[in-house]
């Protein structure tokens, strides 16, 4: 089988991945049976804002789980994938399988680098001797919300964060992995807080990884929209649960010298009612 | 009045794309007009979804739509042949055409031997993909495009700006401006009254046009008819009156029978314009039969391959022959919205025109429509018949590198890929990124400067979460 | 086979052919039995060459469920078909026999000084035509059609194949409702139909008119949905494009 061909046939993990490919494993809800959980840090969050992995950890070890974190682990390869370069995505993709070998449940605080591993690594490994341990690791992925609300089961995680705030839906978040009620139902139960939705809720903030500055005019007109209806809800707060998404919408508002500012919704998660 | 924009970008492929980061950088500057843009787009808005909400289950009707595309064009080896057979049973005439040039001849040829003086024209972005009103001007002929939109694009001597709202960038006091100074009207601010304008000089063509050129939506292979959908009535007119009714259309509009339409009538309807149903869809099966009183005494179909074959036998992208340009992959896409239909530089704007153009106009030179996408998927979401269309643009970009990789882009991802297969790297890397990143933002080397530009870069922490996370155990 | 010497048409076909000898998945689908069922026999075949098979399930069997409601008594049709056409700006009327739609549009074109009125023969129109007060224009021997005579007509009668509830439209045909131009060049359509005609959606519609010309459809059929509109100006709605400003639906018959 050639492997143009195979390409095709990949698409078996798509917008339904969650329901199409069988769950290595299933919670029950409302039991608090500890769950080993392996923390995929996406580079980004790594280099640049790793307050937000912390506050994933911090928030998961207050309901009761383990939390590990493989150091071996790097980046995901969606910037070399996006590009087209998808052997040395293959690479990247190949090596993360390793890293991630054997793990219960492997959970990150970004929608779009997580999209690439459950929807993306099953397309880019398919016909490939990976392809079975691609579609494992793909069925244990999960984002930070999503896992919450949908695996665990919680919505109230305890926090309290006195503000009015919008929420930002990363597009990889909304209609790869088709998540876009359980950031709200955990920013509902969060004591004190105001979650007011913008008029443009669905729409792309711009950044879309290389894009952005290999289009930078394109991409900073998007985030003109995409932020501009942000800052109309007049919100102290926008929060997303996609790091890089983050990156966009802040460069725009400081260089525009705006006042909103993004926050992850793990960090808001994070702050307890002490 | 020819079609400028799109032909000297077709004559200098190698352009494509530095037009296009031209254009895009100038239509983004001109605030009013994606906000004038985005204003148009704000009433479809509403009334899609207020129609969607009719629908029991749009996303099931979805599927439905999706499969029956899906099966005819993955049977249209059979579903052609048994099309033209019933199509030509009904006294119409098949044309087939292998690329665009062998179209515009056999039409040209056609008007010819029909002695006519006069060629009405109703909307087909067809026709727009072969250049047939420069050809047929070329000859001599006078062609007048009859939909409102397209006339006054004509007027103003520029292909469409949306392959469904062909004028929808055009404000009412220049298209009253362009009526006074071509048709030497009154000037008005009344789209009612702009409207009754080209109703009223339309009028009398439609009754001396010897040849009428239509496209086809669907071709429905069981009864050999074409549909062909449209809200203004002129599409009826240009079949109904002229002696000659020429429609042209691809061979991927094949469906397999009318029950289909009862599926993809409404939903391109609703996705395209927010309406239940356009005015008028109306199936052709030839010209005027014996017993009927009007009509036209003879009836042409050209059937256009000009690459499609190409995008079939690709497993791949199969599914973007599905098409059936409603245009509301268009109307939610924010690149569209904030670059407008002409810096595509293309006959089909938009998502699905980044997806196809590369097949039918070559890879190397349109691929950059492909990366001029933050592959948001708001456009796979509204598509009626589910092509998979940002995914699409991510086999473009992966066709295009395999096909011709740019040495130093390449080079960069291989490194990249070094440096990820080694945690140790990977974690000097990032130090050594952070510890120069205000170094970096000094001297601004490219990329790092195409963000800063109108973006700000945070400072980097001091230390990764893998050294907090060391540190915390 | 040489390119130059097969014609176009066999160039075509073989090139689609040879297209689909690698066949391609099914469409992502939200139905998960649909999936399934447009998987299994197409997804992955044992070679990369196979013939696609055709769907074991019709589309339109699909979606039935889930496409806008048509209504399943005479009742709920003709409550839905009203609303649709009001929604249209199309104008409706009752008339409990075919003596008070003759009055009906006798009225309406009193009212508004028409001069000339175009129609065709047919049972539920040759009444109405025929009290009128000012002149008429009967369109029916093809030898005898004059385009620039309809064209002078302020209105047009035509009777109708089905009026369908789903989508509020009109279907006419060229064999049944006076040709192609009658319905669509003069300014105003008045569509003469009775009730019996509902029907509750297109599938309906088409379905009875490939059985009424079985085996020789009219040249043309179309789908009436309101009278002729544009958007193409900032996207504001303006009524009489190309097409006829106002469409007419006189409905006779006794409630349903």
């Amino acid at each position: 089988m050639t492997s143009e061909y195979s390409i095709v046939y990949g698409r078996t993990v798509s917008e339904h991945a969650l329901r199409l490919v069988p769950l290595s494993f299933q919670i029950p809800h409302h039991t608090v049976h500890p769950v080993h959980i392996d923390l995929f840090i996406p580079c980004f969050v790594d280099q640049m804002t790793p307050g937000v992995g912390l506050a994933v950890t911090r928030v998961l070890e207050r309901l009761g789980h383990t939390v590990e974190f493989r150091p071996a682990q790097t980046c995901c390869g969606q910037p070399s994938f996006n590009s087209g370069y998808w052997d040395e995505a293959r690479s990247v993709a190949i090596r993360a399988l390793d890293v991630f070998e054997g793990a219960q449940a492997v959970v990150g605080p970004s929608g779009s680098c997580v999209a690439m591993m459950r929807v993306f690594y099953p397309q880019l490994l398919a016909g490939t001797p990976h392809e079975t341990r691609a579609l494992d690791l793909a069925s244990k992925t999960f984002e930070f919300s999503e896992f919450l609300v949908e695996k665990l089961g919680v919505t109230d995680v305890g926090a309290r964060f006195p503000h009015s705030v919008t929420y930002h839906d990363g597009c990889h978040g909304l209609r790869e992995l088709r998540i876009q009620q359980a950031p709200r139902q955990l920013l509902r139960a969060v004591k004190d807080l105001e979650l007011i939705e913008c008029d443009e809720a669905e729409s792309c903030c711009g950044f879309g990884g290389l894009f952005s500055v290999k289009f930078p005019m394109i991409s900073t007109a998007m985030a003109e929209v995409k932020g501009g209806s942000l800052a109309r809800t007049e919100c102290e707060y926008i929060v997303s649960s996609d790091p890089t998404c983050q990156l966009q919408l802040d460069g725009w508002f400081s260089k525009k010298k705006m006042k909103p500012r993004t926050i992850h919704l793990a960090e808001v998660l994070a702050g307890g009612d002490a | 009045m020819s079609v400028h924009d799109a032909t000297t970008k077709a004559a200098l492929p190698a352009e494509a794309k530095n037009q296009f980061l031209h254009d895009a950088a100038e239509h983004v500057r001109d605030i009013d007009h994606r906000s004038f843009v985005r204003k148009a787009l704000g009433g479809y808005y509403v009334t899609r979804d207020s129609q969607k909400a009719k629908y029991r289950d749009w996303e099931h009707a979805r599927d439905a739509a999706a499969l029956a595309k899906w099966s005819a064009v993955n049977r249209l080896d059979e579903l052609l042949p048994l099309f033209v057979t019933n199509f030509e049973a009904g006294g119409g005439i098949v044309h087939f055409a292998r690329d665009a040039q062998e179209a515009r001849t056999i039409i040209v040829d056609l008007v010819r031997a029909s002695n006519a003086k006069a060629i009405i024209k109703s909307k087909c972005m067809t026709t727009e993909e072969i250049h047939l009103n420069d050809a047929l001007e070329k000859e001599g002929y006078v062609v007048v495009e009859s939909d409102l939109g397209e006339f006054i694009q004509q007027l103003r001597g520029e292909p469409p700006y949306h392959f469904v709202f062909p004028c929808m960038h055009v404000r009412r006091g220049e298209i009253s401006d362009l009526f006074q100074k071509h048709l030497g009207t009154e000037p008005t601010q009344s789209p009612e009254e702009l409207t009754m304008i080209a109703r009223r000089y339309m009028r009398q063509l439609y009754v001396d046009a010897d040849v009428g050129i239509t496209g086809a939506n669907f071709l429905v292979a069981e009864t050999g008819q074409i549909s062909i959908t449209e809200n203004e009535g002129n599409a009826r007119l240009t079949a109904a009156l002229p002696r000659v009714h020429i429609a042209l259309s691809g061979i991927e509009k094949v469906v397999a029978s009318l029950a289909d339409l009862a599926v993809l009538l409404p939903m391109l309807a609703t996705a395209g314009t927010g309406q239940p149903m356009t005015c008028y869809n109306t199936l052709y099966s030839g010209p005027q039969k014996n017993d009927e009183p009007d009509g036209p005494r003879e009836m042409h179909l050209v059937l256009l391959d000009n690459a499609r074959t190409a995008i079939l036998a690709d497993p791949e992208q199969r599914d973007s022959l599905h098409c059936i340009r409603c245009g509301a992959c268009l109307n939610v896409c924010p690149i569209f919205k904030n670059v407008g239909g002409f810096t595509y530089g293309t006959t089909y704007q938009g998502p699905i025109g980044s997806v196809i153009t590369p097949h039918l106009r070559g890879l190397s030179d349109w691929n950059h429509l492909s990366s001029a996408s933050s592959l948001c998927g708001a456009c796979t979401d509204a598509c009626p018949v589910r092509i998979d269309i940002h995914h699409h643009l991510l086999h473009n970009r992966r066709n295009a590198v395999r096909a011709s990789p740019k040495r130093l882009e390449h080079i960069g991802h291989q490194l990249f890929a070094f440096v990820a297969a080694r945690p140790w790297l990977f974690a000097a890397g990032g130090k050594l990124f952070r510890w120069s990143l205000g170094f970096l933002k000094k001297i601004r080397p490219p990329l790092l400067r195409q963000w800063l530009e109108t973006r700000d870069l945070p400072p980097a922490p001091p230390k990764s979460f893998r050294q907090l996370w060391k540190e915390r155990s | 086979m040489s390119v130059k010497a097969s014609s176009a048409k066999d160039v075509v076909l073989a090139r689609v052919r040879e297209a689909l000898q690698v066949p391609a998945p099914p469409p992502h689908l939200k139905s998960h039995d649909l999936q399934e069922a447009a998987g299994i026999s197409n997804a992955r075949p044992a070679g990369a060459v196979g013939t696609f098979k055709p769907l074991s399930i019709a589309p339109l069997d699909v979606a039935r469920p889930w496409l806008p409601e048509g209504g399943q008594t005479p009742e709920e049709r003709m409550h839905i078909l009203c609303d649709n056409l009001k929604r249209l700006k199309a104008e409706f009327h009752r008339a409990c026999h075919l003596q008070a739609a003759a009055e009906l549009i006798f009225s309406i074109a009193r009212e508004r000084d028409w001069q000339r009125v175009a129609y065709h023969r047919h049972e539920l129109v040759d009444p109405v035509a025929s009290a009128l007060h000012c002149a008429t224009v009967c369109v029916g021997e093809p030898a005898s059609f004059d385009k620039r005579a309809l064209e002078q007509c302020d209105a047009g009668i035509t009777a109708c194949e089905s009026l369908v509830a789903q989508t509020g439209s009109i279907l006419v045909s060229s064999a049944t409702c006076g040709g192609r131009s009658l319905s669509i060049l003069p300014p105003v359509h008045i569509v003469i139909a009775h009730i019996d005609q509902i029907v509750a959606t297109l599938e309906d519609a088409l379905h009875d008119a490939k059985v009424r010309h079985a085996g020789r459809m009219p040249s043309m059929l179309s789908f009436i949905t309101g009278p002729s509109r544009t958007g193409d100006i900032e996207r504001i709605l303006v009524l009489g494009a190309h097409g006829p400003k106002e469409l007419i639906v006189v409905l006779v018959g006794e409630s349903p």
